[in-house]
């Protein structure tokens, strides 16, 4: 190869990316490039705007605070209730992320084995969708009634809805590997085991991260409803029951607190799942790369 | 590197003696009835440059996979006499189409992979990898994951990962197909060179006659329907050989015969 000189190792491939090509320096601020500073600037605007609306409309139109809270008033309410608010919140996030845990644990380990397994796929997928198509509402009771415990119940539930996209997800990954790397690593005598870490797990990480963000905000979503049909009080509660007692209080103004809450959850954790996607494709997929054209 | 003055590949001596592989009437019956080669015998000579020059569908492809062992003939068989007894013995190089590399690793870990599989120590895959890339002219790039690569980069790193066990043969199907014509004629060179110092057995799909005759020392013409061979025409012109090979008289005669038998195989 032209070798001659060990500095002129560039391969002269004819190619417009025959220099390497760069990551160009995009000007940032506050460290975030200027491009990506529209999006955030724009829904905060838009959400400034409904805000004062809102204001506005329930100010003019003088409509009970029991009927619709302007946003003002849900803000002085959630500082005042700050206290419970915020220790439910965390009793309900604590069950969404042991659901979230548990839904990657149980939806990889299946996936690995369906790929293992044609026969394990074939006997054990259809119930997967079954628990999937199931509306959580209507089994839910039955949980609470089986599992005894309030609390394992909720994580039940919420494991329910979330494992599936992860499962799915991961499965549709790990046959997604490339055929001709099959073949060379056929070829390479490698193991099963070998084929699995080095070909087909790496395969799968981009899809089983799309399933991880969906099911970030469906294990939030399964936490709280399972607690809306449990309907549990005491020390205890999450963000749902607290809700529930809000509304029979006719304290709108801490309903909307409450749902404000977990409104936040699920964007803070869409948010992060997306950021956990994003560093580990970074550097390799197409979905993490910028392109310059 | 002077050396013109030696017409033939240094290994080519072993030529009259016995075959690296030895394919005898390999036929390939797909499930689904198609014929794709039919009694095929065909020798590859320890340390020969071969191509397989042949129109599309001819089975080109899958003759070289039956060499490599991704799929067995359906009757015939393909025999090693020129390799140990030991199958794991038979280290072959295969390069795709694609570069077929894996997305999320660099390009040194994509070279490395034969020798992970075969559990290498670490330090002693990367020192041979990375040794690899710089002999096919990508020293410098070995972090660079392949998307940062252009296609020919991604195709000497596909080469490098094919050649990092040191194989006896390399396979190559249509390697350089997907590239425009310069970095065909660079690759092209710099195959040859590698050929030249490595001595591995090369076997060069591909549909050009012109690369076939330039790069070979053999070219096996297969015909379509079934697939079979054709010619087997014997390139004597030395090596090196570099552009004045590709304006010599001796260049265009020999292009004229294989374009000649390829015109028989389509019409065949
Ligand atoms: N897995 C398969 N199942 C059924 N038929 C196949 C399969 N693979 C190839 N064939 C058929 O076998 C014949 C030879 O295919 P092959 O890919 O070997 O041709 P080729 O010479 O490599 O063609 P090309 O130059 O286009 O790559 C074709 O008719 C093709 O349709
Ligand atoms: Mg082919």
């Amino acid at each position: 190869m032209s070798s001659a000189s060990p500095s002129a190792s560039v391969p002269h491939d004819g190619t417009d990316a025959e220099a390497r090509p760069l990551t160009l320096a995009e000007p940032t601020i506050l460290g975030l490039p200027v491009s990506f500073w529209p999006r955030i600037l724009a829904p905060i605007f838009v959400g400034i705007l409904v805000l004062g609306l809102w204001e506005f409309a329930v100010r003019w139109n003088e409509v009970p605070s029991y009927v619709l809270p302007g946003p003002l008033l849900v803000g002085q309410t959630l500082i005042a209730d700050w206290g419970t608010l915020s220790a439910s919140l965390w009793i309900t996030l604590r069950i969404t992320f042991m659901a979230l845990a548990a839904a990657v644990i149980v939806g990889v380990a299946l996936a690995v084995l369906f790929t293992q397994s044609k026969w394990l796929e074939m006997a054990l997928l259809p119930y997967a969708v079954i628990l999937q198509v199931t509306p959580i509402v209507a089994i839910a009771p039955l949980i609470i009634i089986w599992a005894g415990d309030i609390n394992l119940s909720l994580l039940i539930c919420a494991w329910i809805v979330a494992f599936f996209p992860i499962l799915s997800n991961t499965i549709l990954g790990l046959n997604s590997a490339d055929h001709n790397l099959i073949n060379f690593f056929q070829l390479h005598g490698a193991t099963r085991w070998q084929t699995l870490r080095y070909l087909k797990l790496p395969a799968a990480l981009p899809y089983f991260l799309a399933g991880l963000k969906i099911s970030g905000g469906l294990a939030l979503i399964g936490a709280v409803v399972a607690e809306f049909v449990a309907g549990t009080g005491g020390s205890e509660s999450g963000l749902a029951y607290r809700i529930l007692e809000a509304g029979y209080q006719l304290k709108i103004p801490r309903v909307f607190a409450a749902l404000l809450m977990i409104s936040l959850s699920g964007i803070a954790i869409f948010l992060a799942t997306s950021l956990i996607s994003h560093l580990l494709l970074r550097r390799w997929h197409e979905s993490a790369l910028k392109r310059e054209n | 590197m002077d050396t013109a003055y030696l017409s033939t590949h240094p290994a080519a001596g072993q030529e009259s003696g016995v075959p690296l592989v030895s394919i005898r009437r390999v036929s390939k019956q797909f499930a689904n009835g198609t014929i794709a080669v039919r009694d095929v015998d065909l020798d590859l000579g320890t340390g020969e440059f071969i191509s397989l020059l042949g129109p599309s569908g001819c089975g080109k492809s899958t003759l070289l996979r039956m060499v490599a062992g991704l799929g067995s003939p359906s009757t015939g068989t393909i025999d090693w006499p020129g390799a140990g007894e030991d199958k794991a013995e038979r280290d072959l190089g295969f390069v795709f189409q694609d570069p077929t590399l894996m997305p999320w690793a660099n390009a040194l870990s994509n070279v490395m992979l034969p020798l992970t599989l075969k559990h290498v120590p670490k330090s002693e895959a990367q020192e041979r990898a990375a040794e690899m890339l710089a002999l096919v002219g990508l020293k410098g790039f070995e972090t660079s994951y392949p998307r940062e690569l252009s296609g020919g980069m991604k195709m000497r790193v596909s080469i490098a990962r094919a050649l990092v066990m040191r194989p006896k043969i390399l396979l190559m199907d249509e390697p350089f197909a997907a590239l425009d014509e310069i970095t065909r004629h660079r690759l092209n060179d710099d195959l040859l060179n590698l050929w030249w110092r490595e001595r591995f057995t090369a076997v060069f799909v591909t549909h050009s006659v012109f690369e076939s005759v330039y790069l070979s020392q053999r070219i096996v013409v297969m015909a379509a329907r079934p697939g079979r061979v054709m010619a087997d025409l014997d390139v004597s012109a030395p090596y090196p050989r570099d552009e004045l090979f590709r304006t010599s008289a001796e260049y265009a005669h020999l292009c004229r015969l294989a374009s000649g038998k390829l015109k028989e195989a389509i019409g065949a």
